[in-house]
């Protein structure tokens, strides 16, 4: 019978690097530094490990390095353990984790690493924004001159259109995740942000500004994971996987059922309810993919926190802050925490984990028992959602 | 993108022909090997769309990509075709200010952009504003 | 040249882009004056290309306008000429791009061709021959070109952007052929080298020596040989470099201006080169009867001049209306500042 992990997995250890532009440090240095901390914080030597996951979406066009599994596994030193590197564009460092659940859960390992890297500044911001539209597809749409933030804009005018969403109400979740970024040391942006500031920072792809948009980033993160019961002796504060659900969807914006939400974030996201046994409204908190400002707004209504086309509304009443219903990116987001594009899914892992741990220091959501992170490929194509809870 | 793969796209691109499954009649644009209704059992054949439709959704980009920079800004758009298929394409010959849903658009053939100063030409169909 | 059996034109069409920029706009930026430019190359405004057009895009757009008011299916035409002096490759034609975009491939000949401004009329020659000895149905002729005038040149006040389209067969014609004669020397009164942006011209020279010779000889050729005179013309179509020109050598050939004016379109439109006389001919057959007779002559610096007398059916009528006719895209436009100019002509590098 399919449709069950055959052993709880928990994860027992975090860390990440610094997201930002972090000139001083290569490709190999971000998920060295990011592993150590991980293995630390598991109180592990290193020796434990029986595989490892790793999210990156483009070393390739990045550093011109492919085979980047193998040069993981040796600059860690970690060989001849198998390593496997996992591409599902911004949702690679989500998938990653998910292969490392599946394989824990199969019982073919015990402890894996799953991790996620990307270095993005050794290529100008123009090529960088060449590399990232590789996301969306080639031939039909980037052909044509679209932009990543063109896709995503085209899905603002619509949500506009057909729910009367405005620019100011667009402007509030990355409001909202620079006053979170404040008080995560590790995120890129420290500093406050206003509307104002939103609506008139230079226009990329109308309707969509510069502060409406994530930034190019280096960064690294990483978690342990391995079996519940293993888990309950290696730490006090195991978190248990209580579901992993991935969907998959049209490439191109234009095949889609919609353009004003991600039809792979529903389909995902029911999924996963349904093998955690909750509904949305018992998530407390969640870290979603907000490449984009709107992209954040389609996601509280595609994983069912509000009805489609309410967001607007309700981020002007606050449900989605620290202290609301439900605390959305408390770390910073994509927007003010970073994108590091192969580590954004794996870091929304440690943020997810540190909140149920409660050493989410002034961050902390109160009592927050179940949480949920969502990482998204493209422009919707892959999404990857999990589930969390305190196993204690 | 490589000259052979252009090449393969040319009559897609120059006349917008794309596929109909002859087993449930869905057209595509662009065109499909498989259709993800009939799968196996359906049977596509290629089909010539008219080029008229409506603008769905549209941005301007005022950053442009490598290849767009004496262009930019440019507008953008997801067009619906009159047969059913959305399409992504440039809207041309308009303000940007001009551009609304559901404004009528035609296909027009235009030079899209070129691989570098002595690289191969990019034409194909985009839409422009149906003014007659 | 008189053809042996019937031929002439069963479609025509021509596309000019919507931008425009003014005398006054070009004359404020190199300090000129403009009402002196403008009463002395009698023009007020040229057209403009956008970022996305070039001569091969314009060819299309006249090529689709063509084949909708000849009615036939592309995959008939047999071949396809494209004469231009700014094609988008100096080593691949446009004619086959032309070809794939209108569905006319594979089954056809195609070749670029160049003789400056007369190279589309040459292009209708060849197409006449090879339907006329029963080698194909239908040639596709066409003239088109987004002209590039060096920067506070004279030339950048005419040089402009556009095309027409003619499709030859031997029936339903809507004009037919009566003869072609063409005057040719080797005269460089205007060139450009490989490699160079811009063109050179021979100032004065370009006069006398080059538009009026092989206009007046191509034209006394032709109307000898067909036993003609002037007053035998209903219209009069000459290559428009300026809005002097054409009504100087038609004074020059004994036509009068009624019979000239309906085809000037570059006061409006600019000196389109290859497209300018096969525009000027457009304009024409947009508002000519049943009967009436054309006389059609290129100039193409280098240099020559094809002149064709052409008599006009009653099949016109049916068809003159299946496209847009010359006047709507010369009355669609915009205007542009020299800034916009520069950027959409690419002479800003990148």
């Amino acid at each position: 019978m399919s449709g069950h992990l055959k052993r709880d997995v928990a994860v027992v250890g975090v860390g990440m690097t610094r997201f930002g532009e972090l000139w001083d440090m290569s490709f190999d240095e971000l998920f060295i530094e990011a592993g150590l901390e991980a293995l630390e914080d598991a109180g592990l030597s290193g020796d434990e490990i029986e595989a490892i996951y790793v999210g990156n979406m483009s070393a390739g066009r990045f550093i011109d390095q492919e085979h980047v599994a193998s040069l993981i596994a040796d600059r860690s030193g970690m060989t001849p353990v198998p390593c496997t590197r996992v591409e599902a564009a911004c949702a690679s460092g989500g998938l990653a984790f998910r292969h490392a659940v599946l394989a824990v859960a199969s019982g073919l390992f015990d402890v894996v690493i799953a991790g996620g890297v990307e270095k993005m500044t050794d290529v100008t911001t123009e090529e960088a924004t060449s590399i990232l539209a590789t996301a969306s597809d080639q031939e039909w749409e980037a052909f044509h001159g679209v932009t990543f933030p063109a896709l995503y804009a085209m899905m603002a005018r619509r949500h506009m259109h057909e729910y009367g969403t405005d620019r100011e109400e667009l402007a509030l979740p990355p409001v909202k995740n620079h006053r979170n970024a404040t008080k995560n040391p590790k995120a890129q942006f420290r500093f406050e942000i206003t509307v104002e500031q939103v609506i008139e920072s230079p226009p990329i792809a109308d309707p969509l500004r510069l502060l409406d948009c994530s930034p190019v980033s280096d960064g690294a993160a990483a978690v342990v994971v391995c079996p519940l019961d293993m888990a309950k002796e290696l730490t006090d504060t195991p978190v248990v996987v209580k579901a992993s659900a991935q969907a998959s969807d049209a490439i191109a914006l234009h095949d889609r059922e919609t353009l004003t939400g991600l039809p792979a974030t529903v389909e995902a996201s029911r999924k996963a309810y349904k093998a955690a046994g909750i509904g949305p409204e018992d998530v407390d908190v969640a870290e979603v993919h907000d490449c984009f400002s709107i992209a954040e707004i389609m996601a509280v209504e595609d994983l069912g926190f509000v009805e489609k086309g309410e967001a607007g509304e309700a981020y002007r009443e606050g449900m989605f802050e620290i202290d609301g219903e439900v605390a959305v990116n408390p770390s910073g987001g994509l927007k003010a925490k970073g994108h590091p594009v192969g580590a954004s899914g794996v870091a929304q892992v440690v943020e997810i984990v540190e909140q149920l741990r409660g050493e989410a220091g002034k961050r902390q959501v109160d009592g927050a028992e179940i949480g949920l992170t969502h990482n998204v490929g493209g422009s919707g194509g892959t999404v990857v959602v999990h589930v969390f809870e305190r196993a204690d | 993108m490589s000259v052979p793969r252009f090449w393969r796209s040319i009559e897609n691109r120059y006349r917008l022909v794309g596929t109909v499954c002859k087993n449930c009649g869905e057209k595509f644009f662009p065109p499909r090997v498989v259709c993800p209704n009939c799968r196996r059992s359906g049977e596509m054949e290629e089909y010539e769309f008219s080029g008229r439709g409506e603008v769905y959704s549209y941005s301007v980009v005022r950053v442009p990509p490598e290849g767009f920079e004496d262009k930019a800004p440019y507008v953008v758009g997801i067009v619906k075709l009159e047969e059913g298929p959305l399409v992504t394409g440039m809207i041309v010959d308009c303000e940007p200010s001009e551009v609304e849903i559901g404004m009528p658009v035609e296909a027009t053939f235009r030079r899209v952009s070129e691989e570098g100063e002595d690289g191969v030409i990019y034409y194909s169909l985009e839409f422009r504003p149906v003014r007659r | 040249m008189i053809p042996s059996e019937k031929v002439g034109i069963v479609g025509y069409g021509g596309y000019v882009p919507r931008y425009r920029i003014k005398v006054e706009e070009i004359a404020a930026v190199w300090g000129d004056d403009p009402e002196a430019i403008k009463s002395g190359l009698m023009i007020e405004e040229k057209s403009v290309p956008s970022e996305t057009e070039d001569s091969a895009t314009i060819a299309v757009e006249a090529a689709r306008n063509a084949l909708a008011r000849a009615g036939i299916d592309p995959s008939e035409i047999g071949a396809v000429y494209v004469g231009s002096e700014s094609p988008p490759y100096a080593v691949k034609p446009t004619a086959t791009i032309v070809a794939e975009a209108i569905g006319a491939t594979p089954e056809m000949t195609a070749a670029d061709y160049e003789f400056a401004c007369k190279a589309g009329t040459a292009a209708i020659q060849t197409c006449s021959g090879l339907v006329a000895s029963g080698m194909i149905d239908y040639g596709l002729a066409i003239g088109a070109d987004t002209a590039q005038g060096a920067p506070g040149d004279p030339l950048e006040y005419t040089a402009a952007a556009g095309g027409a389209a003619y499709i030859v067969g031997r029936e339903n014609l809507v004009a037919e052929l009566e003869g072609t004669y063409s005057y040719t020397t080797d005269t460089p009164d205007f060139w450009r080298r490989e490699g160079q942006p811009y063109p050179r011209h021979g100032g004065r020279f370009t006069g006398a020596p080059a538009y009026f010779k092989h206009i007046v000889n191509a034209v006394r050729g032709l109307m000898e040989e067909l036993d003609l005179s002037p007053e035998d013309f209903d219209y009069a179509v000459f290559h428009q470099p300026n809005g002097k020109f054409p009504r100087k050598v038609a004074k020059m050939l004994g036509f009068e201006p009624d019979q000239v004016e309906p085809s000037i379109v570059v006061d409006k439109v600019g000196n389109t080169y290859s497209g300018s006389s096969l525009l000027g001919f457009h304009a024409v057959l947009d508002v000519a009867e049943p009967g009436d007779r054309i006389l059609l002559v290129s100039y193409g610096s280098g240099a020559g001049s094809d002149a064709f007398s052409f008599v006009v059916t009653d099949r016109i009528e049916e068809v003159r209306d299946a496209a847009p006719r010359l006047e709507e895209y010369i009355e669609d436009k915009v205007y542009v500042t020299y800034g916009e100019y520069a950027k959409m002509k690419k002479k800003l590098k990148f």
